[in-house]
């Protein structure tokens, strides 16, 4: 207490001027020196993580080489392992792990993309607290930015009245897969200190019937890992394996990898033949040989027939297949079968019912399959105990749930409209929402709290097969954010509350000796050895009842299917622009969804592309763009989930329709009735004509075949020396599945910037790598083609420049000066391949903050006003090339990959030096599946191609 | 003292006019003749429309030529469409003013000053257009070859750095040509200027000229002279135009009948052109006398004799495609014909070919309002014909899947309207301020239908 009224003069913390006086030069002084004390303090506190420097720092300061640090992406739950590559500390480009059971080196669209959403600057950064629960939903609520630890305050006082053994609170814990070890041991301490806490799951893409027709066959949920390799004959019913689910790009590795053979030998090597039947179009079905476009419940029909050779014990049912192109299909089919015997892989998918799958089961069983081409483990994702999220809405129905805290997951968007998920949350009497965004969910939450990006944190997760995968971080957190399990560590009032000590300490157990090389080790590998799951031993599959024949087949009504949007996935990655601006594979639609439609339903219902359609299913309406696709089953219309988001970021908010408005049920199926409006909606596409119109610019050869070769023109200028190196590219068009990897690759690697929805319908897409999709017959065969620059070594281009901006290199390469460009567009109209992109207005972002930081610093970001195109890469050729000079090493065939190749899961793609006798470009070259895209233009380029094999009984 | 020469009935000139009566009248149109509303209005909006082509300009500066509807793969949109199309109006003026002077056409002098005034001011236009048309316009000093720290040069194999030649060759010419035939005129508005200002400036246009046989020998040896350079930038320049298509790989445009092709077009375009100014011009100013039905006749047999060469060009192109056997030539011909482009085309080929054929009539070739409507149909026909070379051409090549439709936006219009509206306001002016028939010329041609 003071003696006398406070005297501001007398603080000693307040510098006092004499306002008479003026201000003399020692305050002034005293002044800016606490001044620049409070600017130092104002700054964000020392990352909480312990750093070291280097003890010998490597040459050049270590600043311009890339670091990679094995971690994965986790999607689903499911963790892909990545390299992810820093420059000067930032993350800005992410390489597959070679060492990765899910990688083996290679990516998917979403891993290539993940290190934009670490970047996105729409990122939660904060932990925001609601002020006041507003009882009507119109009124915007009150939201005020807080801190952890006022969240753990309040936390403590939940905490307590949930650890009342006695009627205690209701603790709801909401999660998405969840298959960490370290996360999920954490959330049963935090689960075991309430008697009335529960777990429950909710993954929106997740087919509970697949999972039921586990139960039905052996009494038990089994997850499949494939082994394409080992398959001599893949049967794939409405499923698409090469881009859906977390082994996606396993497959596609595997199965490129044992065509090989067919590739280099011959006719009379052995490659897996592919049959697909497919409701809707997929990756797999494009590169089948033998494929059909039917409804699901006419795929059952066809499951139940094919089966029936197999098992005299059921009796098929007539599913209306007198189509002769289904019949002719399912006579190979089962002859294909027949021959490849365990040898055999039948795969079943989303919109197959139980029965179905559990058929499937059964049949790979008869077939000798299980344990051969495909193993069946313990789903790495499996909760027992936990209640699904139709459970969690009955419990939030009764009024009984005190706390929910919904943890990765994003309900308020992606759960059935028929659960009318914001309602139900909002009965909760405190809803915590932790995750990555302030999306849907976290709108309705009394607490929000941010999460840390996979590469901020410590944490591991298990992969397709089960092997468990360490997460170690890139860059220390951006913002104030917390790794899943440290988050659940505090919820749990763990002693324990950072991440790297979380995750050694479930490592740990049972390691104690020598658990130091163990760690390093495995962090090293980016995955612990010996980890993944034993296969299962299963007894006699007991078959299902008879087909219980769907309804639908016989009446009008469509059958709504609903699938992951190619790029938007479950709607997790919509604020991703990367991703938006990614032409799906078959319609190569950018910045939108749309109900697809097979051509014989839309001339039935009187629908073309393009035109807004009303559709109703149960009791559920909503109008959307169709899409009319060849490649389509009839009386299916696909939709897209992932799209139409609400709260997603600057980018996703309202980019499409949101599918999730008309699922009745978790069911990725429904019956759904149609009607035209006469409204239309414009799209944005990237190719407008998918016929080659007889021009071959996708080549096809029988197996064993060759194309003729090239005759050299005469030339009336002498060729162009590349005396040292001569870079060459060469896609294997037979091992292209077109998912779209290196595009993305590419545009992380090489700076492209996104144009947005309308500069892409103008034409104006800046992807330097396109995959053209070409329709190889009238009957819905699709062949990929990626389109980089052909680097030609007589360019069209270099010609009509007129102040010499594209120029040959002395290696072969046909490099782009920004800076000397001017813009006249004439190398673009004389480009054959039309590869080169123009920046017609101001496209790369200058002005965020979070995105500049992402850009790789060896390649130049463009201006307005300047080309470019495809460059081979050339900073990596440059750094190769440095660090040979520097080693004193000769360049080796494989020490420069560019992004597209190091992505691509099919290892399509072989860059490489022509003058290098041994190298695989060079042995590509002499393959006789060789050549040259529009070759008689002869602008000998330096990017050629290998045809595509045509299946064995079209030759 | 001699007689006084006067006009005889002869085609070229009405009768009944003297030297005098001819200065009065051509100069009076510039010192005398008061400012009368129909000239103002137009003067008043063409003004508002340069104004606002400035304004655009400067907006794309700003913003970059996204503006327009240009796309992979159609690069080259309206801007190079108009840019062609302007080069070729510019080319009737110096073919009136050089080849038809040394061809000794009689006919050529009450109409050449005007159309050398419309040549530089649409090759002014022209020039404009590759410029608005770059990415980075603030370095289009690049295409010109200058000694450069870095020792940097154009490329010289492209035919945009010969275009920068080609076009800036025939600006130079065009206006000393133009400048210099106009001397003597110049100082006879000196002489009779009435105020002090324009005394001045005429004054100082004029070089001091005196009307010495001295000024008159060597200017007539000039003019003859320049006559001679210019003869060949006649066919230089649009043939070079010509070559940024012809060197191209594109279907449709690389074609080696281009440049004739193109000079042809540019000749239509350009009579079209003066046909277009010349009738409005005889009808305000009461010049009847002076630009006669010989003239629109003869201007009309030059514009069906072009469009002949026009239709032989437009015949030879689809042949030549359906001859070659090229795949992509037969695609893009077949494209220009029923494609989202072959309304376009078919409107184009009534415009330019059918269209000039009433031309074989000599009503209509007299009949001053009839020809005033066709040379606007060609114009649009020839702008077409140039809107369809540059995009859709570039928008049906070789790759289907990279095929892709190039659709105008109101941007690319503006330009258009911008550069139309400018060249009017630039002719308002040159009228008013400039004398548009020779003196000089006309007193001669009154010496030589006197005789």
């Amino acid at each position: 207490m003071h003696p006398h009224p406070h005297d501001p003069d007398d603080d000693p913390h307040v510098i006092h001027i004499d306002r008479g006086a003026g201000v003399n030069r020692r305050q002034v002084l005293a002044a800016m020196a606490a001044s620049m004390a409070l600017a130092n303090t104002a700054c964000s506190p020392p990352p909480r993580l312990q750093a070291h420097p280097y003890v010998d720092l490597p040459e050049a300061g270590g600043g311009n080489l890339p670091l990679y640090y094995a971690s994965a992406f986790v999607r689903d739950g499911f963790a892909h392992g990545v390299l992810v590559g820093t420059q000067e500390g930032r993350p800005v480009k992410v390489e597959g792990n070679p060492s990765h059971p899910s990688s083996l080196g290679a990516t998917d669209v979403h891993a290539q993309a993940s290190v934009l959403q670490l970047w996105d600057p729409d990122r939660s950064s904060v932990v925001r607290q609601r002020l006041a629960r507003a009882g009507d939903a119109r009124e915007p609520p009150q939201v005020a930015s807080s801190t952890w630890s006022a969240f753990e305050a309040a936390w403590r006082e939940r905490a307590d009245a949930q650890a009342d053994p006695q009627g205690g609170a209701t603790l709801r814990v909401l999660t998405g897969p969840l298959t960490s070890p370290t996360e999920r041991a954490l959330l049963a301490a935090l689960l075991a200190r309430g008697p009335r806490a529960r777990w429950h799951v909710h993954a929106p893409l997740a087919d509970v019937a697949a999972a039921d027709g586990g139960w039905l066959a052996f009494g038990r949920v089994v997850s499949q890992v494939l082994h394409f390799d080992r398959a001599r004959c893949v049967l794939a019913l409405a499923a698409d394996p090469f881009s859906d689910g977390p082994g996606a790009v396993r497959h596609a590795m595997d199965w490129s990898a044992a065509r090989a053979a067919l590739r280099e030998g011959g006719a009379d090597a052995h490659a897996a033949s592919l049959f697909a039947a497919e409701a809707t179009p997929g990756l797999f079905g494009a590169r089948a040989d033998h494929r059909v476009a039917l409804s699901p419940s006419r795929i059952e029909g066809l499951l139940w027939r094919v089966a029936a050779h197999w098992m005299p014990e059921i009796t098929p049912a007539d599913v209306g297949l007198a189509d002769p192109a289904v019949a002719t299909f399912e006579a190979r089919l089962v002859a294909a079968l027949r021959e490849a015997g365990p040898a055999a892989l039948v795969i079943g998918g989303a919109g197959l019912s139980a029965e179905a799958h559990a058929l499937v089961l059964a049949l790979n069983q008869r077939l000798g399959a299980i344990g051969r081409t495909l193993t069946l483990i313990d789903p790495p994702e499996a909760a027992p105990g936990a209640g699904t999220l139709a459970d969690l809405v009955d419990a939030l129905g009764s009024g009984t749930v005190d706390t929910l805290v919904v943890l990765g997951a994003n309900p308020a968007y992606d759960a059935p409209a028929a659960f009318d998920m914001p309602r139900a949350l909002r009965r909760a009497k405190l809803l915590v929402h932790a995750g990555l965004h302030v999306d849907e969910t976290a709108l309705l939450a009394d607490w929000h709290l941010p999460l840390s990006h996979a590469y901020e944190q410590w944490g591991d997760a298990r992969a397709h097969d089960g092997s468990a995968t360490l997460l170690q971080p890139a860059i220390t957190p951006l913002y104030d954010t917390r790794s899943a399990a440290e988050l659940l560590a505090l919820l749990s009032g763990d002693p324990l509350r950072d991440g790297h000590a979380l995750v050694q300490r479930q490592w740990r157990a049972g390691r104690a000796e020598g658990f130091d090389t163990f760690w390093r080790d495995s962090l090293r590998a980016g995955t612990i050895a010996g980890t993944a799951s034993a296969p299962l031993e299963v007894r006699g599959a007991r078959l299902p009842p008879r087909l219980a024949l769907q309804a639908a087949a016989a009446t009008t009504m469509l059958t709504a299917l609903f699938v992951p949007d190619a790029a938007a996935h479950d709607g997790s990655f919509a604020n991703n622009p990367w991703l938006q601006e990614l032409p799906r594979p078959f319609t190569k639609l950018t910045w939108d969804n749309a109900a697809l439609l097979g051509p014989a339903t839309a001339r039935r219902l009187g629908v073309a592309t393009g035109d807004i359609v009303r559709l109703q299913v149960d009791r559920h309406s909503l109008e959307v763009p169709a899409w009319v696709l060849a490649q389509q089953a009839e009386d299916v219309v696909t939709l897209p989930l992932g799209c139409g988001r609400r709260h997603a970021g600057r980018v996703g908010d309202g980019v499409g329709f949101d599918a999730n408005a008309l699922r009745p049920s978790t069911a990725l199926s429904a019956p759904a009735t149609l009607q035209a409006t006469g409204r239309r909606h414009a799209f944005a596409v990237t190719q407008q004509e998918m016929s080659q119109h007889g021009r071959e610019l996708l080549r096809t050869v029988a197996a064993g075949a060759g194309l003729p070769r090239d005759k050299p023109h005469e030339q009336l200028y002498p060729p162009f020396p590349s005396p040292v190196h001569a870079w060459a590219m060469a896609i294997d068009l037979d091992a292209c599945i077109g998912c779209n990897a290196c595009t993305i690759a590419c545009q992380a690697e090489n700076n492209i910037p996104v144009v947005g929805k309308a500069e892409v319908a103008r034409g104006r897409a800046m992807h330097w790598i396109r995959i053209d999709r070409h329709d190889l017959d009238d009957a819905g065969a699709s062949g990929f083609q990626p389109v980089p620059c052909m680097h030609c070594e007589q360019a069209p281009c270099e010609l009509v420049c007129p102040v010499g901006a594209t120029v040959h290199d002395s290696e072969g390469l046909n490099v782009q000066v920004y800076n000397r460009c001017v813009g006249t567009r004439f190398c673009s109209n004389n480009c054959p391949y039309k590869v080169r992109r123009f920046n017609f207005l101001q496209y790369a972002d200058a002005t965020t903050e979070t995105l500049k930081a992402q850009r790789n610093p060896e390649v130049t970001v463009r201006q307005r006003g300047v080309m470019e195109k495809c460059s081979y890469c050339v900073q990596r050729v440059a750094r190769a090339r440095q660090h040979a000079e520097r080693t004193g090493q000769p360049l080796v065939d494989g020490d420069v990959v560019t992004a597209c190749q190091a992505a691509c899961p099919t290892r399509a793609i072989q860059f490489g030096d022509l003058n290098d006798a041994g190298s695989q470009v060079r042995q590509a070259r002499a393959s006789p599946r060789h050549y040259a895209m529009l070759a008689e233009l002869d602008t000998k380029p330096r990017t050629t191609y290998l045809a595509r094999i045509r299946p064995v009984d079209e030759a | 003292m001699a007689e006084v020469p006067v006009s005889r009935e002869s085609g070229v000139l009405r009768p009944g006019w003297g030297y005098a009566s001819v200065t009065d009248k051509i100069a009076g149109l510039v010192l005398t003749r008061p400012v009368r509303w129909p000239w103002l209005a137009a003067f008043l909006a063409t003004l508002a429309g340069t104004v606002a082509y400035l304004g655009a300009i400067a907006y794309l500066f700003v913003e970059g030529v996204g503006l327009w509807g240009l796309r992979i793969p159609v690069a080259w949109g309206f801007a190079i469409a108009n840019f062609v199309w302007w080069i070729g109006i510019g080319h009737a003026g110096t073919f009136i003013s050089a080849v038809l002077l040394l061809l000794r056409q009689r006919w050529r002098t009450s109409i050449n000053r005007f159309a050398e005034a419309m040549t530089l001011f649409a090759a002014g236009m022209a020039g404009l257009f590759p410029i608005l048309h770059l990415g980075r316009p603030w370095f289009a000093y690049w295409l010109a070859p200058y000694p450069d720290r870095m020792n940097l040069w154009p490329q010289w194999r492209s035919p945009l750095v010969w275009d920068v030649f080609a076009i800036s060759t025939y600006l130079i010419v065009s206006a000393l040509f133009w400048y210099q035939g106009m001397l003597p005129d110049l100082a006879t508005l000196r002489d009779r200027a009435t105020s002090r200002g324009k005394r001045v400036a005429y004054g100082l246009l004029a070089l001091g000229w005196r009307g010495e046989a001295r000024h008159w020998a060597r200017h007539e040896t000039a003019y003859l002279l320049l006559a001679g350079l210019a003869t060949p930038l006649v066919v230089s320049v649009h043939s070079v135009v010509a070559m940024d298509f012809a060197i191209g790989n594109t279907p449709g445009y690389h074609s080696t009948i281009f440049p004739p092709y193109f000079v042809a077009g540019a000749l239509f375009s350009g009579f079209a052109m003066v046909l277009t100014l010349a009738i409005p011009l005889r009808k305000a100013f009461q010049l009847e006398d002076f630009i006669t039905e010989v003239h629109l006749d003869h201007a009309a047999k030059v514009l069906l004799a072009t469009g002949w060469l026009i239709a032989y060009g437009d015949l030879v192109e689809p042949f030549m495609a359906f001859f070659s056997g090229d795949r992509y030539e037969i695609a893009m011909t077949v494209d220009r014909w029923t494609g989202f482009y072959g309304p376009l085309y078919w409107t184009m080929l009534a415009c330019n070919v059918l269209a000039p054929q009433v031309l074989w009539w000599r009503a209509a070739r007299r009949n001053a309002w009839l020809l005033f409507a066709l040379s606007i149909v060609v114009n649009i026909g020839m702008w077409l014909e140039r809107v369809l070379i540059v995009v859709q051409s570039t928008s049906h090549d070789f790759m289907p899947s990279a095929w892709g439709r190039f659709v105008p936006t109101r941007w690319d219009w503006i330009f258009l309207a911008g550069s139309i509206s400018m060249f009017a306001w630039l002719f308002l002016l040159f009228i008013r301020l400039l004398p548009a028939i020779s003196i000089s010329e006309m007193r001669q041609l009154v010496k030589e239908e006197s005789a």
